[in-house]
């Protein structure tokens, strides 16, 4: 049998790193390697050129807005059509808060100024106003008969056009737009998402979820073998009772 | 206008009847009820403030840091403005994610030394309620200070709430650092760098600015600083490395947006740096930090010993000889290796020595230092402040609890987590570890930030480690993926975990405590309350 190798594509690492998205890349290469999977993570910068076909899976994190500017620029100029291509081509990718924001059409600033985005989702995000509240705390989503836990901050409201699914339907926090019940968008083989925390690391189903998705397009179906994962279920279910008892009380709760 | 009055030297001057004077038949009935108004709000909130701070001690919140500031502007909220302005020798403020506490004590020391007698809120209490709590527990009843002339505030001012503090009429704003930190409460690193310029370009241009040059985003104020501006910043390149870290804040350049080049970085974001496309590059320095000397931990110490050995299991927390094990050690017999440096200001150079250890320790010492320089004091008295300086509340505090010696680092932000880390481990010995990691508004309800520490520097330096806090579970997972514990070392009650990690510290030997905000009180407080003495936020 061919050794395994997942190719992850970071890109701009040094612009989208506000959250700890570091843990999510290295969740990703621990539960690569614990099963002998090769795992390869090339950084890409503003200006380096992205192949279509050359990566597995792609991640995106969150910035703040003046980077996501930068980043924003070079979607559209540099990196915006390949990436559209890989997602055609069912290629994985993840992108969380900012990363996940820029994937869509467009983000409407709090002043009404209207930066495009990478067009690879059909989302778009519109931030109601300098006065409005922040969604800030600690989210819960229902996932494929599971739970997905994390922390959400962000100030835009997402919105979904009609051929993407939200991820999960929000149990604890506010999701996509504290409106619909929906959190994150799910288009192909793209997940968006506004929890960090780190994500992968508190949600290893989900990691995997990633890890197999990614490599079944090369691959076909890999069966990934369970992992100790002691620590991370008690984490998990720790951040579920905290983020739903806070719930009660109206800290970081859904309003 | 309003400033003038402020400043004055007459503290009870009636201000509120500039309004009424508009009217001067009005004026001559209103004003003396007006003014006579404003004199009984103003003693009736000192009152309240004591009174509050009295019951609060004994009731033993929080440290009764909070409520009589809250108590005494809620009865009079122009408080702050006019009790500031009864200090002769005006204020101080010192701001930025990491140092406050221990910069604003380091300068609180320097002054004492020229002969000032400085009003300070207490380490931590960083809000206006704070420092109107400070202000009324050293005024008297009518509102006045004791030999004023020699009065001067010392405030150490949350980020967010300097724009608000600039009611006290500063002589002086320290900025020490700009991190990300609690993203959460404060929002990004740029809205609060946004929140300073601002702040920087409202201040009278009798204002100095007193800046790190080191940091990017903070030597940035200069260019809005209308008054004078004193640099400081560290000289010696030998103490530097030259990568930065992988979560770096501040790595583009503030005037074109090209990634800044360090030719030395001392932690952080924090070094010698320049931009390669358009020139802009680390300001000439006024005070700086020369010949480091950044002394590892010391080897463990022998403590008093008449401490019976821990109890283990059980609820019986460990007991003590009539608290007679435990003690606040500034200093510690047999105290840490420390800190060594020289500092030059424009006034002559001086060299000191710091029971404290950590590069960014040798950044507050200079940025004290610069901030004196700033108020017009020279070396003898900088040297003097600086070398009897006992830590600050949970920075590097060192406690003796049962034959063991406690030494907490209060840690709440990457790079602040990424100093202690390599402080603890500069020895290379193998340490006893007990990480706590809250979730409280005050701490940052995201903890997401602790994926941004290097705790892979502890590898092969930790004999126990012990994990515990609202977020045990959360640290536990980053620990693993450093290769470090086992759920076995997770204990999220914080009293079980300091037994147990106090347990697993051999007698003689040094835990070190790493707590976040309300952790780090909450660690305080048992070990006070198992050495039968009171709080210990009494001492600060």
């Amino acid at each position: 049998m061919t050794k395994l190798k997942l190719r992850l594509a970071h890109l701009y690492p040094k612009h989208m790193n506000i959250y700890g998205d570091r843990g999510n890349i290295l969740c990703l290469r621990r539960r690569c390697e614990e099963r002998a999977i090769a795992f390869q993570a090339d950084e890409l910068a503003p200006g380096d050129a992205l192949a279509a076909d050359a990566y597995d899976m792609v991640f995106i994190g969150g910035a703040q807005d003046r980077e996501q500017r930068r980043v924003a620029e070079d979607l559209l100029k540099v990196k915006g059509a390949a990436l559209r291509e890989a997602v055609e081509g069912g290629v994985t990718l993840l992108a969380v808060c900012g990363g996940y924001q820029l994937m869509g059409r467009f983000y409407r600033t709090a002043e009404g100024e209207e930066l495009p985005g990478a067009g690879v989702l059909d989302i778009w995000t519109v931030h109601p106003g300098p006065r409005a509240r922040r969604f800030i705390g600690n989210v819960v989503v229902k996932w494929r008969g599971a739970t997905l836990v994390g922390f959400e901050n962000h100030g835009g409201r997402t919105h979904l056009g009609a051929g993407v699914r939200p991820l999960g339907r929000v149990v604890a926090g506010f999701g996509n737009n504290g409106r619909d019940g929906g959190e994150g968008a799910v288009y192909k083989n793209l997940f968006g998402t506004y929890l960090h925390g780190s994500l992968l690391p508190k949600n290893p189903q989900f990691a995997d979820h990633l890890i197999a998705t990614a490599l079944a397009r090369r691959y076909g179906d890999v069966p990934l073998p369970p992992l100790d994962d002691r620590i991370e279920s008690t984490a998990h279910a720790e951040a579920v009772r905290l983020a739903t008892r806070r719930g009660i009380i109206g800290i970081g709760g859904r309003k | 206008m309003l400033r003038q009055v402020a400043r004055a030297p007459r503290p009870g001057a009636p201000r509120l009847a500039t309004p009424a004077s508009r009217n001067s038949a009005r004026f001559c009935f209103v004003a003396p009820l007006l003014y006579c108004s404003t004199v009984i709000r103003r003693a009736a909130a000192i009152a309240a403030a004591r009174a509050a701070a009295a019951l609060s001690r004994r009731l033993r919140f929080g440290g009764g840091t909070a409520l009589p500031g809250l108590v005494a502007q809620r009865i009079h909220p122009d408080i702050v403005r006019e009790l500031a302005a009864g200090l002769g020798a005006g204020s101080v403020l010192v701001t930025g994610t990491n140092g406050k506490t221990t910069t604003a004590r380091l300068l609180r020391n320097i002054l004492q030394e020229a002969g000032l007698k400085p009003v300070a809120n207490r380490a931590g209490s960083n809000m206006m309620r704070g420092i109107a709590a400070a202000l009324a527990a050293g005024a008297r009843w009518d509102g006045r200070f004791r030999s004023p002339q020699e009065r001067i505030g010392v405030f150490e001012v949350d980020e967010a709430t300097l724009p608000h503090a600039a009611a006290v009429r500063p002589r002086a704003v320290l900025f020490t650092n700009l991190f990300r930190d609690q993203l959460d409460r404060y929002g990004e690193v740029e809205t609060v760098a946004a929140v300073w310029r601002a702040a920087a370009r409202e201040f009278p241009p009798d204002v100095t600015l007193v800046l790190n040059a080191d940091d990017p985003a903070v030597a940035a104020l200069g260019d809005v600083a209308g008054g004078p501006v004193v640099f400081f910043g560290l000289a010696d390149r030998a103490a530097a490395g030259q990568t930065l870290d992988h979560a770096a804040d501040a790595r583009w350049c503030s005037g074109c947006g090209a990634e800044l080049a360090y030719a030395a970085v001392f932690y952080g974001h924090l070094g010698h740096w320049a931009c390669p496309q358009c020139g802009r590059s680390r300001p000439q320095v006024q005070v700086a930090g020369t010949d480091l000397e950044v002394g590892g931990q010391a080897p463990p110490i022998t403590s008093g010993g008449q401490a019976p050995p821990i109890t283990s299991g059980g609820q019986a927390p460990p007991s003590t000889s009539g608290g007679q094990a435990l003690s606040l050690t500034g200093r510690g017999e047999g105290g840490p290796a420390g800190l060594r440096l020289a500092i030059t200001t424009p006034a002559g150079g001086l060299t000191v020595r710091l029971p404290l250890t950590g590069l960014y320790n040798a950044y507050n010492a200079v940025a004290a230092a610069a901030a004196a320089t700033a108020l017009g004091i020279g070396p003898p008295a900088i040297e003097r402040g600086l070398g009897r300086f006992t830590a600050a509340f949970g920075r590097q505090e060192r406690l003796v609890v049962s034959g063991r010696e406690v030494q907490m680092f209060l840690a709440k932000n990457p790079a602040g987590l990424n100093q202690v880390l390599r402080t603890i481990t500069a020895n290379g010995l193998q340490k006893d570890i007990a990480l706590f990691l809250n979730d409280n508004i005050a701490d940052g309800r995201d903890v997401s930030w602790i994926w941004d520490v290097d705790f892979e520097l502890l590898s092969g330096h930790t004999r126990s480690l012990t994990v515990s806090g609202s977020r045990a579970w959360d640290m536990a997972l980053r620990l693993k993926y450093a290769g470090l514990g086992s759920p076995g070392d997770v204990e999220p009650d914080a009293a079980l975990a300091l037994r147990r990690a106090l347990q697993r510290t051999p007698e003689g030997a040094t835990l070190y405590v790493i707590p976040t905000y309300t952790a780090m009180l909450a660690v305080r407080n048992l070990l006070g309350r198992w050495a039968g003495r009171g709080a210990f936020w009494e001492r600060d």
